[in-house]
C-alpha cells in the first residue's frame, strides 16, 4: 500500500451528498485531469480546481453502481474505467452495475474520447474514488461495531471483522458513510496488489450488442420525435445560391424544409468546430424513408463559393475557392518539394554532409485523403425549447461542442444537457460535434424534437478527412556505407505531418526537418493517430531501405539508432523514450522468431512506432497470390504501460492491426472537381473478412508504468509493416498508397 | 403510395401502413421500433441490416416491404426467444464486439451460415461473411466465435 501522491490527495475533495432513500453518491472532484502529472507538478501553484466527476452508488441492498464517465467509441472504457474504481473498492466486478454518465461538467472533467488518454488520465482520480468510498464504508463499519479500522478487511463489496466475525455489506453501511467527512489522505493499493486490474474482463455492454438493443445514437426515438436530414452542396467550393422546395414539400411525411446557417460567418470557432459546409437546407419530416425521398425532389442551384475568411482558433484564415482535383493535389504536393520548407528542426551540419556524401537515397511518399467511415452514420437526437436544448448524442468531446453550441444559440452553457450515445465507432469523426449544432437549430427551427441522421453517402463526401500527405525522407551515406545524415520533408493539403522531434531524430549527428502545407477548401480533421498514421508508412519503409542498403538486418539497424539515442541523444526534444522504443522491438523481434533460419523464407516486414505515449511495433507474414494479399500473421508488441484489462487491449491492438492493413490496402478518397468520386461502400473500398489476416498475436510489455495510451498506437506502424512486407513479396517498394492496386 | 401491409416478424403478425418502396430496414427501424437492425449504406454493401428472410441471410435496405407479405422474417431480436443463440454466446465468450454496430449484421449472417452449413471451413466463413463490414476490425474474433459456435 502506498499513499497517492501529494498534489492529488491534498489538492482533491470528495462531495457527498445522500440519495434519497438512503445509500451514498460519492463524487469525486479534481483539477483537470486531462493535464498528466508532470504538467500538474511543472505548474509548482496552486491550481485552480476544475470539478471532475466519477460516481459510485451503493443501496441499503448492496447494489453498486459504477457510473463511467467518458464517451464510448468501442475501445471499452466502459469495462475498463469501472475497473480501476472496483479494484480499489474491492468489489466483485461482474456484480457491479455500469452506466454510462452524461455529459456534466459540474461533476466531470475531460469527458473527452481521444489522443489515447481516458485511461492515462482516470488511472489516479478513478482509484482514488473507489478507495475513498471504501475508507467511508470501512469508518462507517468501525463505528457502528465499535472496533478499530486497523481490525477491519473487506473483500466483494463486504466488511469483515476476523475477531468477532462480524461481517457485513457494504450496503449496510451506506446511509452511515455518506454522512462522515471524506478522507483526506487516501492510500491507494501498490500495482503488485491489484486483484482486478490486468485479469481479463469482458465488455460489460456485450450483452446488449449481441441483442441488438437501442444502445446508439441511431437507435433513439421519443414521442414526437421527427427525422430531419441536410442537403449540402455536391462539391467543396460550393455553396447554396437558391432552392425550390415545392415539390419535396408535398412529398409524403414531409413537415417542413428550411435552411440552417450552421455558424455565424462571424463567429470565433474553436479547433473542434471543423464543418463543411454553412448553409444547408434541412428537411424535415416523418420517417428517415419519407426524408431521403423529399430530398431527392429538391430543386437546388448550387454556385462556386468565393475564398471565405474564417476565425478559427483567434486566427483569421482564408478558405480558398475553388474545385478541387486529386491529380492536381499530387502535382501541387510535388512541386512543394522543390521549394524550400520552413525549418522545423536542425542538428550539426546536414548540408554539409549531403555535399560531402558518396551516396544518397531519396525517396517520396504519398497518402490519400482517407474517410472515418464510421459504421454508424452521423446523428444525433436534439430538442430545443425555450432557451434550452436537450440532446442524446454520440459525440466524442461534448464539452467542447457545448461551448459553440451556446454560442451558436445564444443561451447559457447550463442549459445544454447532453445524454452519450454508445457511439458506432468514432476514430476522431465525432470529435467534431457541428451536426449537434445543426440539429439544434433544426429542432428550434421546427419546433420540435428532431434526430439529424446522416446517409452513408452525406458522411462519405461530408468532409472533415485525414488530409493528403507527402514525405520525402533524404539518407547520406559515407563510402563504408555509413549514414551520416538525415533530411524530411514533409507537407499535406491543408496541413504537414511532420514531428520533427520524433525518431530517428536524436539518433543522427546531421538531421533536417522542413514543413510545408497548401490550403484547401477541402475540411480535415483528427483520423486515428492523427499524423502519425501517415509519418510511421513513410519513415519506417524508409528505414527499411536504409538498413538493406547498410546490409543490416532492419530490426538490428533501428536498435542500433535508438541505442545511440538512449546512449547519447543528439538535441534535447526528443519526444520519444528510446528505452521503451527499444522494448517493443526487441518482444517484437522475440515473439516473431525474426531471425530464426525457420522463418528465412517468410515474406515479413518490421515497423515500429510511438505515439500517445506509447510504443508498438509489428511483423507481418504475408503471401500475394493472383494479385491479391493474403496476411498470414500479425505479431504486434505493445508498450502501453500497465494494461488495465488484457481482453480489451488485445481486442484493440488487433483491430488496430486489420484496420490499419485495410487502409493501407485500399483506404483511399479521391476528389474531381471538388467532389468525392466515392460515395458509399460499393466504391470506397474497406478491409472485408477475407482480406483479414489469418492470425494475429498481441504481446504488452510487462511494466509497472503507469498507462499510457493503447487506442491509436499500434495503428500507425501496421502501415509500414504492410509496405515492408510487400517488398519482401513482390520485389518492388511501393510509395503511394493505397497499396493495393500496385500488385501483381 | 401508402398501403397496409402484413408482415409476419419473429413469428409475429404486424401490420404495417407505409408507402410500398419503403425497405424493410426502415420499416423495423422507423415504424415497428425494431432497432436492432442498422443502417450502415442503403445500398446493400455493408451488411449493418442483416436479417432472415425465410430463414436466408437477406440485406434488409434492399427489400421493400411489398416483397414480403406472407414471409418470415427474423431479426436480431427474435433469433432466440431467450437472446441464446449458440451465436450469441460465443460472440459474448469470444468478446467479440468493439463499437458493436455493425454486429447485429454480423450475428445474422453468422447464424445464417451456420444453419445451411453447421461445420463451415475458414475459406466458406470467409466468402460468406465478406458482405459484413467492420471499421473496428473484429473479424478475426468472429471467425473465432463462430468456429465456437460451429463446435458446439
Amino acid at each position: 500500500m502506498k499513499k497517492t501522491d501529494t498534489t492529488y490527495s491534498r489538492r482533491s475533495f470528495l462531495k457527498v451528498s445522500s440519495l434519497s432513500g438512503g445509500g451514498l453518491m460519492l463524487g469525486i472532484s479534481w483539477l483537470a485531469s486531462a493535464k498528466p502529472e508532470a504538467t500538474l507538478a511543472a505548474l509548482n501553484i496552486e491550481p485552480t480546481w476544475q470539478e471532475l466527476t466519477s460516481y459510485i452508488k451503493i443501496t441499503p441492498e448492496n447494489v453498486i453502481k459504477i457510473f463511467s464517465p467518458n464517451p464510448e467509441f468501442g475501445q471499452n472504457v466502459m469495462t475498463s474505467l469501472p475497473m480501476l474504481i472496483a479494484e480499489e473498492l474491492d468489489v466483485d466486478f461482474k456484480s457491479i452495475v455500469v452506466e454510462q454518465a452524461s455529459y456534466n461538467p459540474a461533476l466531470f472533467s475531460r469527458q473527452f474520447t481521444g489522443g489515447s488518454q481516458s485511461i492515462r488520465s482516470a488511472w489516479k482520480l478513478l482509484r482514488t474514488a473507489g478507495a475513498s468510498a471504501r475508507q467511508m464504508i470501512l469508518t462507517a463499519a468501525s463505528q457502528a461495531w465499535n472496533v478499530p479500522v486497523s481490525e477491519l478487511t473487506t473483500s466483494k463489496g463486504r466488511v469483515k471483522h476476523a475477531a468477532s466475525g462480524k461481517s457485513a455489506s457494504y450496503g449496510s453501511f451506506s446511509t452511515a458513510a455518506s454522512k462522515l467527512p471524506v478522507p483526506k489522505d487516501i492510500v491507494l493499493k501498490a500495482n503488485k496488489g491489484f486483484r482486478l486490474l490486468g485479469t481479463p474482463q469482458k465488455n460489460v455492454e456485450g450483452p446488449k450488442i449481441v441483442h441488438g438493443q437501442p444502445l446508439f445514437g441511431m437507435d433513439y426515438k421519443e414521442a414526437g420525435m421527427l427525422i430531419a436530414m441536410t442537403e449540402r452542396p455536391p462539391a467543396f467550393g460550393m455553396r447554396l445560391k437558391s432552392f425550390d422546395a415545392t415539390a419535396a414539400k408535398k412529398m409524403p411525411g414531409i413537415v417542413d424544409v428550411f435552411t440552417i446557417q450552421v455558424y455565424e460567418p462571424t463567429q470565433k470557432l474553436a479547433m473542434f468546430d471543423t464543418r463543411s459546409f454553412n448553409e444547408v437546407i434541412a428537411v424535415v419530416g416523418k420517417t428517415t424513408w419519407d426524408v431521403m425521398n423529399a430530398r431527392k425532389k429538391l430543386n437546388v442551384v448550387w454556385e462556386n463559393a468565393p475564398d471565405t475568411k474564417e476565425i478559427m482558433n483567434n486566427r483569421e484564415t482564408i478558405v480558398p475557392a475553388g474545385l478541387e482535383s486529386t491529380s492536381k493535389h499530387y502535382a501541387d504536393m510535388l512541386a512543394m518539394d522543390k521549394k524550400p520548407g520552413r525549418v522545423e528542426r536542425k542538428d550539426g551540419e546536414p548540408e554539409k554532409a549531403f555535399e560531402a556524401a558518396k551516396h544518397v537515397i531519396e525517396r517520396t511518399y504519398t497518402a490519400p485523403f482517407l474517410a472515418h467511415n464510421i459504421m454508424e452514420p452521423t446523428n444525433t437526437f436534439a430538442h430545443f425549447q425555450g432557451n434550452k436544448v436537450r440532446f442524446v448524442a454520440p459525440i466524442q468531446g461534448p464539452d467542447f461542442i457545448a461551448n459553440t453550441i451556446a454560442m451558436r444559440l445564444g443561451i447559457p452553457k447550463e442549459n445544454i444537457e447532453i445524454q452519450l450515445a454508445r457511439m458506432g465507432g468514432g476514430f476522431g469523426r465525432r470529435a467534431y460535434g457541428h451536426y449537434m449544432v445543426e440539429a439544434a437549430l433544426i429542432s428550434k427551427q421546427a419546433n420540435a424534437p428532431i434526430k439529424l441522421v446522416y446517409s452513408r453517402e452525406d458522411d462519405v463526401s461530408g468532409g472533415i478527412y485525414r488530409p493528403t500527405y507527402q514525405l520525402t525522407y533524404r539518407a547520406a551515406f559515407d563510402e563504408n556505407k555509413r549514414l551520416t545524415a538525415m533530411h524530411i520533408k514533409g507537407g499535406g493539403i491543408p496541413e504537414s505531418p511532420l514531428h520533427a522531434n520524433r525518431f530517428p531524430a536524436g539518433a543522427l549527428d546531421n538531421y533536417l526537418a522542413e514543413s510545408w502545407f497548401i490550403p484547401s477548401n477541402i475540411t480535415v480533421g483528427a483520423f486515428r493517430a492523427p499524423r502519425s498514421n501517415f509519418n510511421a508508412a513513410a519513415e519506417q519503409s524508409f528505414l527499411d531501405e536504409v538498413s538493406e542498403y547498410m546490409g543490416k538486418d532492419p530490426i538490428a539497424f533501428r536498435l542500433e539508432l535508438l541505442q545511440r539515442a538512449k546512449d547519447n541523444p543528439v538535441g534535447k526534444n526528443n519526444d520519444y523514450d528510446a528505452s521503451r522504443y527499444m522494448g517493443v522491438l526487441e518482444l517484437v523481434r522475440d515473439k516473431s522468431g525474426w531471425g530464426k533460419p525457420e522463418n528465412a523464407n517468410k515474406k515479413r516486414g518490421v515497423s515500429a512506432y510511438f505515439c500517445h505515449n506509447s510504443y508498438a511495433a509489428q511483423v507481418i507474414d504475408l503471401r500475394v497470390k493472383d494479385g491479391q494479399v493474403i496476411v498470414d500473421h500479425v505479431t504486434s508488441a505493445v508498450d502501453c504501460g500497465v494494461v488495465v484489462n488484457p481482453e480489451g487491449a488485445k481486442n484493440m491492438a488487433e483491430g488496430a492491426a486489420i484496420d490499419g492493413i485495410g487502409n493501407a490496402l485500399f483506404g483511399n478518397l479521391s476528389f474531381t472537381d471538388g467532389r468525392t468520386d466515392q460515395k458509399n461502400f460499393d466504391t470506397y473500398r474497406m478491409i472485408r473478412h477475407n482480406e483479414a489476416p489469418k492470425k494475429i498475436d498481441v504481446h504488452f510489455v510487462a511494466n509497472e508504468t503507469d498507462p499510457t495510451g493503447l487506442g491509436e498506437p499500434p495503428f500507425p506502424p501496421i502501415f509500414g509493416a504492410m509496405a515492408n512486407a510487400l517488398y519482401k513479396a513482390t520485389g518492388k517498394r511501393l510509395y503511394k498508397q493505397p497499396f493495393g492496386n500496385q500488385i501483381g | 403510395m401508402i398501403k397496409k401491409f402484413t408482415l409476419r416478424i419473429n413469428k409475429k403478425s404486424q401490420t404495417v401502413e407505409a408507402d410500398e418502396n419503403m425497405p424493410l430496414l426502415w420499416v423495423l427501424r422507423d415504424v415497428l421500433d425494431l432497432k436492432g437492425t442498422k443502417y450502415g449504406c442503403g445500398v446493400g454493401s455493408c451488411g449493418a441490416c442483416t436479417v432472415h428472410l425465410n430463414g436466408i441471410a437477406v440485406r434488409s435496405c434492399q427489400l421493400p416491404i411489398s416483397a414480403l407479405a406472407n414471409q418470415n422474417i427474423t431479426t436480431i431480436e427474435g433469433l432466440a426467444e431467450k437472446g441464446d443463440h449458440p451465436v450469441q454466446k460465443a460472440w459474448l465468450d469470444v468478446d467479440v464486439a468493439q463499437c458493436g454496430y455493425c454486429q447485429s449484421g454480423q450475428i445474422m449472417s453468422a447464424a445464417a451460415l451456420l444453419k445451411s452449413n453447421p461445420h463451415p471451413s475458414e475459406v466458406d466463413i470467409d466468402n460468406f461473411m465478406s458482405g459484413n463490414i467492420c471499421r473496428c476490425g473484429t473479424y478475426t474474433r468472429i471467425k473465432k466465435a463462430i468456429q465456437q459456435a460451429a463446435s458446439k
